[in-house]
This record gives C-alpha cells, sequence and structure tokens, in this order.
C-alpha cells in the first residue's frame, strides 16, 4: 500500500510537466500556421485596422510566450477560456462530447478483450495447430485492415443495406442509454478490429511463454491438472502482459476516434479537435489537447496501479 | 538393499527428440533402481541426459517433440505411457522433483504458501486453514527460521538458499517415496551449497525419502549418495556402490571423473580434467561412445558396448574392464583409514 500511494504521488508529480510540454509544443505549432482567427472573424473585405482590433481584443497580439503563460495560468484555474468560432466555454464543449468518445472507446475495448482474450488463450492452449494458425491469421488481418476503410465497409453493409444500426450521428448516452449504444455500435466495431488482433496476439505469444517456462514445469511436477495450470497461474501471469497491451491500446484508440468519427459523422472529441485545428480555433484545440493527455496519464497511472496488484514485483522497484 | 523390492526399476529407457527424419536420441538403454529409502547419484558432464532422464520418470518433457522407449516400474505401475491422469496422481505426491534454479522454478505471482497449499489441495482434500498449518510445518521442517512470514512471501522476497528451500518444502509435503534432485545446488553460493546438501541428506534419512540427486560434481554424491551412476552421451556407463567407485571404479570414464576431484592431499594443484567432448547427439558413434577420449582404447572398442554385471552391486560399460585397474579418488589405503 506503501508502494502505491508513493507511486501514485510519483506520477502526479509528473504531470504538470507533461501537460506543460505536451500543450506547449501544440501552441507553438498553431503559432507556425500562416494566418490567424482574426482573418476568419473579421470576414472578407475587412480592413487591417479591423483586423488589428480583433487581434487586440483576443489578445492575439500579445508575444507568443505571454499568450501561452496566460493560457496556461487559465488551464490550471480550470478555465479553458472560450471557442474563437462559437463563443462558447471550451470546458462546456468538451464535457458534453468527451462522454460520445468515450463510448465509443470503451466500446472498442470490450469488443477487443471480450474477443481477444478467448482467442488468445485457445491458440496458446494449442499452439501451431490449425486453430492457432487461423488465429494469428485473423490478428494479422485484424492489425493490417486500415480502421477508416473498415468503418466505411460497415456502415455501407450493416447501416445503408441491412439498416440494422443508424449510419451517422451519436445520442447522448443520459438522455437515451439504448439509442446511444446502438450509435456507438458500428464506430465501436470499426475500432475493435486492431485492439481483437492485437489482444489475441499478445495474449498467445505472453501464454506460450509462460506455459513452457521452468515453473510451469514445476507446476506440472507437483501433479497440477492442466486446468488449473492454466487458468490459475497462466491467466495470472498472463494478465501483467495484458495491462500492457490495454494501455497501449486505449491510447490508440483514443487517437483513432479522429478518423471514425469523421466518417460516421459523430460529434465526439476527435471531430471536436478536426474542425477547429482547421478554423484555427486555438482555445478549443488547446483545450482538446490538455483533456486527452490528462486522459491518457490517470489512464496509465491506473494501469500502473493494477501492475502493482498484480506483479508483487513491481511494487518493489 | 539385497532382497528388498526396488522402488523405482528403470530398463531400456531411451529418449528421443524431435520426430520425424530429423530425429535425435538423447538417452539410450537406460536400465537402474532405486531401492527405498536409497540415495542414487547420477553424475555426467553436460548434455550426457541426466535432466532428460528425470524428466522422463516423470513425464514432463514435452509430449509433442518427445519420444520415450522402455519402461520405468513404480510401485507396480509403468510410469511410461502411464495415462495422464494417473501421472499426475504420482507427480508431487508419490515421486516429486526439485530444479537447479529455484528462482525462475518458481511462480513469481503467487507466495511460497500458495504454491505449497495448492501442492497439499491437489493431493489431499485439505481446507484453507489445513493447507495452511501443513504448509508452515513443511517451511519449518526444511530448516526455514520464520515459516508464517515466508509462507505469506513471494518468490522474489527470499534469498537463493531461502527459496530452494522453500522448492524442497514443496517437493516434499506430500511425502513422496523419491524425491529427484536436479542440480539443487549449482546456482547457490558454496555455504548454502553445503547447507542444502546436509538438508536433503537429513531430510532423506528422517522420512525413508530415496533420493535421486542429479549433478555434475561427484564430491557431492560421495557426500551423499549410496550408489552411484555415471552417465556419458547418453548412457549409463557405470552403476557402482559410492565407496566402491571411489576405490575401485571400473570405467575409464569414471575414474577420469573422480581424478579430477580436489583431494584434501593435493589442494591447490591443477587438477587432471578429461581432455576432448561429448559427442554430439547427431554423430554419435556406433562403437564405443567414450572411445575418441578414452586412453585405453583398444580392438573391439569400435563395437557397441553393453553394459556387465561385475557383481551383486557393480555394473560397467566396458569390455576392458578386467584388463585395467583404475585410479580412483582414493587409494585402498585412504579408504581404509
Ligand atoms: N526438449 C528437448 N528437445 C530437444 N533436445 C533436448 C531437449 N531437452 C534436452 N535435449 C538434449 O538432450 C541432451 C541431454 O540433455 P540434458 O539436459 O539431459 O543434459 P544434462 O545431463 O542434464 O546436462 P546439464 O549438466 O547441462 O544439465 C542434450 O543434448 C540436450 O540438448
Ligand atoms: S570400451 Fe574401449 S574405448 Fe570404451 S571405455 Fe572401454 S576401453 Fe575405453
Ligand atoms: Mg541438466
Amino acid at each position: 500500500m506503501r508502494g502505491q500511494s508513493r507511486l501514485i504521488g510519483r506520477r502526479l508529480a509528473q504531470i504538470i510537466p507533461v501537460i506543460v510540454l505536451a500543450t506547449f509544443v501544440v501552441f507553438g505549432l498553431l503559432h507556425l500556421v500562416p494566418g490567424d482567427i482574426a482573418f476568419t472573424l473579421a470576414g472578407e473585405n475587412a480592413t487591417d485596422a479591423r483586423i488589428a482590433q480583433i487581434r487586440e481584443s483576443y489578445g492575439l497580439d500579445r508575444p507568443f510566450l505571454v499568450q501561452y503563460a496566460s493560457w496556461l495560468w487559465n488551464a490550471l484555474h480550470f478555465d479553458l477560456s472560450r471557442s474563437y468560432l462559437s463563443n462558447e466555454p471550451v470546458l462546456n464543449q468538451i464535457l458534453h462530447r468527451f462522454p460520445t468518445t468515450l463510448l465509443i472507446v470503451c466500446g472498442a475495448l470490450s469488443i477487443s478483450l471480450t474477443i481477444g482474450i478467448p482467442l488468445g488463450i485457445l491458440a496458446a492452449t494449442k499452439p501451431e495447430s490449425r486453430l492457432d494458425a487461423a488465429v494469428t491469421s485473423l490478428a494479422s488481418l485484424g492489425v493490417a485492415v486500415p480502421n477508416f476503410w473498415l468503418a466505411m465497409l460497415l456502415v455501407a453493409t450493416f447501416a445503408l443495406s441491412l439498416n440494422w444500426f443508424p449510419a451517422t450521428g451519436a445520442v447522448a448516452f443520459a438522455k437515451d442509454p439504448a439509442k446511444s449504444i446502438l450509435h456507438a455500435a458500428l464506430p465501436a466495431l470499426a475500432l475493435a478490429a486492431g485492439g481483437v488482433a492485437e489482444v489475441a496476439r499478445q495474449l498467445r505469444s505472453g501464454l506460450i511463454e509462460i506455459l513452457s517456462s521452468q515453473y510451469v514445469r514445476t507446476l506440472h511436477a507437483k501433479g497440477l491438472s492442466p486446468a488449473a495450470i492454466l487458468w490459475k497461474h497462466g491467466l495470472k501471469n498472463v494478465s501483467v502482459n495484458l495491462l500492457t497491451v490495454i494501455g497501449l491500446l486505449v491510447n490508440r484508440l483514443l487517437g483513432a476516434t479522429v478518423v471514425v468519427e469523421a466518417v460516421f459523422a459523430i460529434p465526439g472529441m476527435g471531430s471536436l479537435i478536426v474542425h477547429a485545428a482547421i478554423n484555427k480555433d486555438f482555445p478549443v484545440v488547446q483545450g482538446v489537447v490538455l483533456a486527452m493527455v490528462v486522459v491518457v496519464i490517470c489512464m496509465n497511472l491506473l494501469i500502473d496501479i493494477l501492475y502493482t496488484i498484480l506483479d508483487p514485483r513491481v511494487a518493489l522497484k | 538393499m539385497a532382497g528388498a523390492e526396488p522402488l523405482l526399476s528403470v530398463s531400456g529407457l531411451g529418449v528421443f527428440f524431435g520426430g520425424g527424419p530429423d530425429e535425435v536420441q538423447a538417452t539410450k538403454d537406460i536400465d537402474f533402481a532405486v531401492y527405498p529409502g536409497e540415495r542414487v547419484g547420477i553424475v555426467g558432464e553436460s548434455g550426457c541426459g541426466k535432466t532428460v532422464t528425470g524428466l522422463a520418470l516423470l513425464g514432463l518433457l514435452p509430449p509433442a517433440t518427445t519420444r520415450i522407449v522402455g519402461s520405468a516400474m513404480f510401485e507396480g505401475q509403468n510410469l511410461i505411457g502411464l495415462s495422464r491422469d494417473r501421472l499426475r496422481r504420482v507427480r508431487g505426491r508419490k515421486i516429486s522433483m526439485i530444479f537447479q534454479e529455484p528462482m525462475s522454478a518458481l511462480d513469481p505471482v503467487f507466495t511460497i504458501g500458495q504454491q505449497i497449499g495448492e501442492t497439499i489441495r491437489t493431493h489431499f482434500g485439505a481446507s484453507k486453514a489445513q493447507a495452511r498449518e501443513r504448509a508452515i510445518d513443511a517451511l519449518a521442517s526444511v530448516g526455514i527460521p520464520s515459516p508464517a512470514r515466508v509462507h505469506d512471501s513471494y518468490p522474489h522476497q527470499l534469498s537463493g538458499g531461502m527459496r530452494q528451500r522453500a522448492m524442497i518444502a514443496i517437493a516434499l509435503v506430500c511425502e513422496p517415496r523419491l524425491l529427484i534432485a536436479d542440480e539443487p545446488t549449482t546456482a547457490l553460493d558454496v555455504t548454502i551449497q553445503a547447507q542444502i546438501i546436509d538438508l536433503l541428506l537429513d531430510l532423506s534419512t528422517r522420512n525413508g525419502t530415496a533420493l535421486l540427486f542429479i549433478t555434475h560434481d561427484l564430491g557431492v554424491i560421495a557426500e551423499t549418495c549410496t550408489r552411484m551412476l555415471t552417465m556419458y552421451a547418453g548412457q549409463v556407463v557405470e552403476d557402482a556402490m559410492v565407496d566402491d567407485a571411489l576405490v575401485r571404479p571400473l570405467h575409464p570414464y569414471t575414474s577420469g571423473l573422480l581424478r579430477s576431484l580436489p583431494r584434501l592431499s593435493e589442494r591447490g594443484t591443477v587438477l587432471p580434467s578429461i581432455a576432448g567432448r561429448v559427442p554430439t547427439l547427431r554423430d554419435m558413434p556406433t562403437g564405443c561412445r567414450f572411445a575418441e577420449r578414452c586412453a585405453h582404447r583398444q580392438v573391439g572398442c569400435d563395437q557397441a558396448q553393453s553394459i556387465a554385471r561385475i557383481d551383486a552391486t557393480h555394473r560397467v560399460r566396458c569390455h576392458r574392464h578386467a584388463d585395467f585397474v583404475l585410479p580412483g579418488a582414493l587409494t585402498e589405503r585412504e579408504a581404509a583409514a
């Protein structure tokens, strides 16, 4: 327990520098893009004076570092300022859209695990069998298929032809859970293909290594049944590998929502940042980046804590 | 021992690996017996098939790539070809095995107590509380000073010596009749080695557990065992009482091993070692497998050697054994003293 609180403390101490670094880099990149929001806001045929005036009112005339520092200072006080375009508070926009994306990511993760884990175990218990070969090639396929392509294929088949699922949009979970899941199903499925493959692959190779290890030989020598060895010792040992996969997977899924939300026209975090970036709506871009960084850091912290629970060797380090 | 029924009687045991046209034979015509409570050493250079023999007895070699011939009679059943279920009832209950590396031989994510407890619960229908009590007793019996604490520790929290003691406790908790110890001290410090050897000796005498002690260290066998099997290139080349073999080895290979033992009188001198290398599994000579390294080789040595019985307790695989008197580790006079 003491090891865990120390770990959490150490992680929290890392959060601030990571957030500063990530947002600073994005801020810098945004400023490298020629032209700014003032042109857009002023509209066509605006005078230079009008543009300068707009710049001033948004604080865009200040030096780069001052702009960044003031953004950061406000962000640390939970004020992410307002969208240049809609004038809506950025925090509200994020809180409004995050659940939609979260539902898709959680859905994709659950599908990846519920299909990937049994496949990985099956393949590992019969290595070199036909089943194993099937799982392995399926996994290679799953990793190779681009998820935008799969997304379009799913829309064409299950939404447009069969009409089983809605083709686009989203419904808030709080408003209508069933409908909201129906909307999230196809996007989650499109994202999950790579996840299923990754989980199955890692679980297979992890379990095969564990099952041929020296300590498993000891377990056989003690007279344990193959079932006890697989379900008790195999699974507990491989859960450490699984945790690593889940961590990487969540990070990747969060990134991949950008593409899939575009295909399904879903108002989530991905489409929010894309739209904001195209229109140089800096506060929104910054806000979404910040939110993503915080989510990823929290996720990794959770995984690190789970490591200490699953693997007694970790707590010591 | 004469007169008593052997506990384990191995005959014609051979292990093949790989299968198909690439199949290689790792051990050939292994014959030996272990009597109840007896301590038998198996000695030989690396790769001669000691571990393979131990694993084959318990069916622990990878089934997909292994073929085993011969028989190993134990309490009226042949361990070779025994069904998986029946074999499981022998493993850990009647015959246990401990290994060289106690760190990698224990599951890192379960406590020592869980790993002893599951052995007890697999073979006896004990409750968790009973299993715990019995596990702590077992840890105490292998000389672990604070058994309750070690019971709740993970393998990485223990020293190498403690881990090997815990392994021994796991192996002996069901009071098996035979313990196969495969180089149980090789990975440990010298002082710890001596302690573990004393412990095994003590437990074997106290409980009447027979011991099959696999090692490449003849000194350990001289200290622990009453009988020794010398293995060379997958075969048993000599089977003798230790006292006998130390003084009058009959096989040139045993003699070579004995002469490379450090002797009290010659501390600090360079030990003679046997020149040359063990033939590989792929190009085993058809004649005597030791011929290439043997100083006594002559006509007839290019014929396959069968193991010959010299007397009730001594067998040797060398047709020239009667032609020479080989030096051992001790002279007759030293042995008498
Ligand atoms: N699973 C296996 N598949 C193929 N060959 C094997 C396998 N296990 C052992 N061998 C081979 O069988 C031979 C005997 O190996 P074994 O491990 O029994 O030697 P050993 O006498 O125990 O040596 P050491 O003192 O190094 O432990 C070696 O040539 C080894 O390479
Ligand atoms: S048979 Fe010949 S070569 Fe082999 S050990 Fe005896 S003397 Fe040496
Ligand atoms: Mg070995």
